[in-house]
């Protein structure tokens, strides 16, 4: 089977040429050792089957980004039968100049013309003969969202010779130079000779590593041929190629001008970002679609399903009264739910009623009643426990894909950049560290459009310090308590604070990573700010396929394994007798709770807190798995140490302040340093080793290696994170010391790179 | 008259004379297009005054000051 290589600048059009050309065939994977998405698809006519590989887009063959030094290491090394260069017709100049450097390959090349309808409907005219004969290459008209041109552009690519020898449109002042260069790759029986010599003579960094090549460069003396020849192609370009354009715009705004004179406007741009950011996260999250119930509790007037009399409580517990009601409460209960909310509901309800039929089948069936625990709470629940979050995940990815395929994420970046350049990033950081508001996982992913491969760990490491939306249950069920049980403070307060907390740990936290071991020059911000353009609905359901597909596979294999030992852990004793939930506290897990309480004690919640002061230790682990579970485990445990047992709440405050009572009692602890304590707790789990899915997602996007480290400083700063909460809330002079502490180590580092410079 | 890219305010254009700076910075420039003999026009800064949004080649490009100063221009 032949394969042909797809290549082309970024935003021309070249993944849905991709997806036309292979449609179901389609599989997304990794380039080896980096995170670039690599595509790889067959094309098929007939009988004929072409494979089809998609290179990332790129603007240039010089190694500046990983996308580019793919692209070139594929063309070079594993020689596809032909290149198919996707130009977008409608900025001809800037996209030729990769063709220019393409046709230097000896390999043969066809030229897909695209969006050629867009040039058109301008008035503008492209002379097909005139570019074909220019470049020496076929030229095809094709439009990739259509579809149109496309059978034209695989029959004449098919029917091209298998050899060709490259060409440049590098003449005159370098022919000596350039000469030299090619018959030193020539004796070198190098493929491509003419390509590499000229990279040579842009001072390439791959070329000059080989041996012998510097010396070539250095017999030129001093001259600047790097500038020279991008010089050379573009006046090339402008031209013999721009001609073949007859008809030049002038300087009318256009549709996309006018939309950008809005969304970057001086005053506005930041208000409507804001605005778009918040309704993605009310699409994604909310609970009150639109406010239609009213702004908060006071103002609330629809009827729960329980007031409508269609459902009633049993047991903390909405029983429906029949299976109508049960879909309506996918959409409805006492307020409207956002899109995402619904979509959550709607396949928690499918996996509810699985794992229920599944348990009943079991005990029918009159299995043990371990096996049933182990099958319904232990393999199933975790599971869906994961699966759960996939709706709003996949929205939000939904979401952010909208906003990078129309355009507007470059725009973002532009605005926000100047902010960001103080810690050493750039404006791009900023979309996966909001996303980490809401899920840590999509947001790890998106870290993909970093081109800085130390912006992007110190990116990822910080990002589960956005507190996400499941920990957002530990924020309010121990503010909540806090307030309940000792009647100071409010929980509103407290929650938007540790929001803030976090924000300013990752400041800090990147502030001290940019300045030690993930040092670097702030990276370069030259980039194309795209034309705003509809996405394509078929592109956006792809990209979301490929991610459905990517979180399943996690979370069947080390999700899975994870839950399954963190349940059997929690329901087993230590002569392996199977234990109910009501008896946690004689499982191993909770043994492993008493030996770690300890190591909590700087952060006010180990062994001051007594006997049963281990509950925190195992929450703490159990929310390894999923947050959510830190609150369950609380409740659980709050149940049968406080023999608490009134109608429990689904927020888990009442359980909390039972929890709370007895610890107070038994232990004796000093009210203020158990509130500091407690809110510590929070700090710590909002900083520290996220969960599973995210742990997953972060080692399969760091570079190999990184992951281990990246373990390690989550502990390290939700441990010192938590110590400094603990203590300053205690001893109020403390923070002193910590300040003390911080200036003595921004002295240490700021003379040790100073030294470094000398 | 020449000055450099850096000091242009919105609405201005040029005609670019050299590039300086050196290694990634300077051959990311020169591939985007900002090449000797290009001419191009400021559109606009971003709402905190930087970076800078320039048209050069027929498309919007984005960069910061810092890069912007290291690019010779002939005002037009």
């Amino acid at each position: 089977m032949k394969t042909f290589a797809l290549i082309g600048n970024p935003n021309c059009g070249k993944t849905t040429l991709f997806n036309a050309l292979t449609g179901s065939t389609a599989h997304v994977g990794n380039w080896p050792g980096v995170t670039v998405d690599k595509r790889e698809g067959v094309y098929k006519d007939g009988g004929k089957k072409i494979k089809i590989v998609d290179l990332p887009g790129i603007y240039s063959l010089s190694p500046y980004t990983p996308e580019e030094l793919i692209a070139r290491n594929f063309i070079l090394s594993d020689e596809p039968d032909a290149i198919v260069n996707i130009v977008d017709a409608t900025n001809l100049e800037r996209n030729l100049y990769l063709t220019t450097q393409i046709l230097e390959i000896d390999i043969p090349v066809i030229i897909a013309l695209n969006m050629m309808d867009e040039v058109e409907k301008s008035g503008d005219k492209i002379n097909l003969s005139k570019l074909e004969k220019q470049l020496g290459v076929p030229v095809v008209a094709i439009s990739a969202l259509k579809g149109s041109g496309l059978k034209q552009l695989m029959d004449r690519a098919e029917s091209m010779q298998n050899k060709r020898v490259g060409t440049t449109i590098l003449k005159g002042s370098m022919d000596e130079h350039l000469d030299k260069a090619v018959d030193f790759y020539r004796r070198e029986n190098n493929s491509s000779p003419l390509f590499h010599a000229v990279k040579l003579l842009e001072n390439d960094e791959i070329e000059l590593e080989k041996s012998g090549a510097a010396e070539i460069v250095e017999s030129f003396g001093n001259v600047d041929l790097e500038a020279a020849i991008a010089d050379a192609r573009y006046s090339y370009i402008s031209e013999n190629l721009a001609v073949a354009k007859s008809k030049e715009n002038g300087q009318t705004l256009t549709k996309s001008d006018k939309i950008d004179k809005v969304l970057t406007h001086r005053i506005w741009a930041i208000p409507i970002f804001l605005l778009v950011l918040f309704a993605i996260f009310h699409l994604t999250f909310s609970e009150n679609l639109l406010f239609l119930n009213g702004f908060g509790d006071s103002t609330a007037w629809m009827p729960s399903l329980v007031e409508c009399g269609l459902a009633v409580e049993e047991d903390g517990e909405t029983v429906y009264n029949n299976f109508g009601v049960e879909i309506l409460a996918v959409f409805y209960d006492g307020t409207v739910y956002s899109p995402g909310v619904m979509l959550t509901n709607f396949l928690n309800l499918f996996l509810d009623h699985i794992s229920s039929g599944v348990v009943t089948l079991m005990q029918n069936a009159g299995a043990a009643e371990w096996t049933v625990g182990l099958v319904g709470d232990g393999i199933l629940g975790g599971i869906f426990a994961v699966l759960g979050f996939l709706p709003q995940i996949l929205v939000l990815f939904l979401f952010f894909s909208i906003l990078e395929d129309t355009g507007y994420m470059a725009r973002i970046a532009f605005v926000l950049d100047r902010i960001f350049r103080r810690f050493g990033l750039s404006g791009r950081a900023f979309m996966p560290m909001i996303m980490g508001f809401g899920c840590s996982v999509p947001a790890t992913v998106n870290t993909r459009t970093l081109a800085d491969d130390k912006e992007r760990t110190a990116t990822i490491r910080v990002i589960p310090f956005f507190s996400c939306g499941a920990k957002l249950p530990i924020l309010t069920a121990v503010a909540g308590g806090i307030v309940a049980a000792f009647g100071v403070g409010n929980a509103d307060v407290i929650t938007f604070g540790m929001y803030i907390l976090g924000i300013a740990a990752a400041i800090v936290c990147v502030l001290l990573m940019r300045n030690t071991s993930l040092k670097g020059d702030t990276p370069p911000f030259i980039m194309e700010l795209p034309t705003y353009r509809m996405p394509g609905f078929k592109n956006l359901m792809l990209h979301l396929w490929d991610k459905t597909k990517h979180f399943i596979k996690k979370a069947f294999t080390i999700i899975f394994a994870s839950t399954v030992i963190i349940w059997l852990l929690s329901h087993l004793s230590w002569n392996w007798n199977y234990l109910s939930d009501e008896e946690m506290q004689n499982s191993i897990l909770a043994s492993l709770g008493m030996l770690l309480q300890p190591l909590f004690t700087p952060l006010g919640f180990g062994s001051q807190l007594g006997e049963f002061g281990w509950v925190f230790a195992v929450a703490v682990i159990t929310g390894l798995v999923a947050k959510e579970n830190v609150i369950a485990t609380f409740t659980t445990l709050a149940i049968c140490i406080s023999a608490y047992a009134g109608s429990g709440t689904q927020d888990g405050v009442q359980e909390l302040v039972g929890l709370i009572d007895v610890i107070t009692q038994s232990s004796q602890v000093p009210q203020q340093q158990f509130i500091a304590a407690l809110i510590a707790f929070i700090a710590f789990n909002m900083t520290t080793i996220p969960c599973f899915a995210a742990c997953a997602t972060a080692k399969s996007e760091l570079q190999k290696g990184k992951f281990k480290w990246t373990l390690l400083f989550w502990l390290v700063a939700s441990y010192v994170v938590g110590a400094a909460v603990y203590t300053v809330g205690s001893w109020w002079w403390t923070v002193f010391i910590w300040l003390a502490a911080v200036v003595a180590v921004s002295v240490v580092i700021v003379l040790k790179n100073k030294e470094k410079k000398k | 008259m020449t000055k450099m890219l850096s000091e242009f305010t919105v609405g201005e254009s040029g005609k670019i004379i050299k590039v300086f700076g050196e290694g990634r910075v300077r051959r990311r420039l020169l591939d985007m297009g900002v090449t000797p003999g290009a001419s191009f026009i400021l559109r606009k800064k971003a709402p905190l005054g930087d970076p800078v949004e320039i048209t050069v080649r027929g498309y919007e490009l984005t960069l910061r000051k810092s890069e912007a100063a290291c690019v010779e221009v002939e005002v037009l």
